[in-house]
């Protein structure tokens, strides 16, 4: 596997596995906005790994979901944060607001690449991520101006923060330290990341249910 | 005048651009029917060579579902000129909210959408979208409120107007 793929990969995987997450809420969000909020983000996401997957597969001679689903869950790139089944408000708040910090920070690197395809694509990613970014800070200032949901809020990203750590590459991790210091104004705990590459037990059950309906039709299917 | 000979009147008359974009400008946008894929600026170029028509096209919201059938319908028309479609899906940042027509503009405010603010240097922000001014396309009225960043479709959000007291969509700025 080139290095391309593998950073292709890492990108669309994270957006699929999140834009699945995200999915989950679909129907049963605290109140109307939000379902309808998370869904949209969801298909946003996922749209944004579907374009990743075909230049995949363009490298690799197959179609982009051969890519996306007909994987062994270990060969899947993301990074634990997107894999955790979070259906808690503060914690999915959490978990959404980190990974859009971090995936900020990744596509302004990835705008800045001489691949100029990937370059081209992260531009117009980012243009659709911005309102992924405004959404995920009005829930962060709502919570932290609320005595009940600052402390649940502070709790969650305490718990998630080694996780938002991996999904950045060793040299971008110093900037999502600063990101998200200056908008909690604290210092957060000096932690070991939990790296790509490692999966969590709850990504084989959501990969069971992803691809259930495409293994149950016969080899070569139109959809 | 020379009188060309007999044969090439006999002859499908050749393919011509013009003849592409007007088949084009005919295609109404899957889930806003109100405008056409070109008033929408989807269509970045077409070229020529002999029967194989090359169109460059540019997507809007990338999970869009619209997308493929825009592309279907595009290769649709212009087999039914008698030509062979390549569409070119264009993944940059070259689509924009901004390529959408002006015609485009006034038929989405006429059918009750707001069209999209022009893209700025700077993408927006929430104090840009809670305070600016966002015109209702009911009755005109700019006392309008942001009552969600998302709506029925990746492109529009919901805002509410308190002049005449109904929601409306309001496209995103991308």
């Amino acid at each position: 596997m080139t290095e391309r793929v593998d950073l292709l990969l890492a990108v669309a995987d994270d957006e699929l596995i999140l834009g699945w997450r995200n999915s989950e809420w679909t129907g049963i969000a605290p109140f109307l906005e939000e379902d309808v909020a998370f869904s949209s983000i969801a298909q946003n996401e996922i749209g944004h790994a579907r374009a990743l997957y075909e230049l995949v597969a363009r490298e690799l001679g197959t179609d982009a979901d051969a890519v996306a689903f007909d994987r062994e869950p270990h060969e899947y790139r993301s990074a634990p944060l997107v894999e955790l089944r979070r259906l808690e408000w503060a914690r999915t708040i959490a978990r959404h607001w980190l990974y859009e910090t971090a995936d900020a920070i990744r596509l302004e690197s990835l705008k800045a690449s001489d691949d100029t395809e990937l370059a081209g694509i992260a531009a117009k990613i980012d243009r659709e991520e911005v309102y992924h970014r405004i959404h995920a800070e009005m829930w962060i200032d709502r919570l932290l101006a609320s005595p009940e949901g600052r402390p649940r809020l502070e709790e969650a990203l305490d718990e998630l923060w080694p996780y938002a750590l991996g999904v950045l590459d060793g040299e971008l991790r110093p900037e999502l330290v600063d990101r998200v210091g200056a908008k909690l104004d604290r210092t957060l705990p000096d932690v070991e990341p939990v790296p790509r590459g490692r999966h969590e037990a709850e990504l084989a059950e959501l990969l069971e249910e992803m691809t259930s309906v495409r293994r149950s039709a016969p080899a070569g299917a139109r959809w | 005048m020379t009188v060309p000979p007999i044969s090439d009147f006999s002859r499908t008359p050749a393919l011509s651009r013009a003849d592409v974009w007007q088949v084009l400008a005919e295609i109404p946008d899957p889930e806003l029917p109100v405008i056409s894929i070109v008033d929408l600026g989807v269509v970045r170029d077409v070229r020529l060579d002999g029967e194989r028509v090359h169109v460059e096209f540019t997507p809007t919201f990338m999970g869009c579902p619209a997308l493929d059938v825009m592309r279907s319908h595009m290769e649709d028309a212009i087999r039914g000129l008698g030509g062979e479609p390549e569409i070119e899906v264009i993944l940059d940042d070259s689509w924009s909210t901004d390529r959408i027509s002006a015609e485009g503009r006034e038929k989405l405010r006429a059918a009750g959408f707001a069209p999209p603010t022009p893209r700025a240097a700077e993408p927006p922000t929430l104090i840009q979208l809670e305070r600016g001014s966002f015109r209702c396309p009911w009755c005109g009225s700019t006392d309008t409120k942001l009552e969600n960043l998302f709506g029925p479709t990746p492109c529009r959000s919901l805002r509410y107007c308190n002049g005449c007291r109904q929601p409306f969509e309001q496209f995103k700025t991308i």
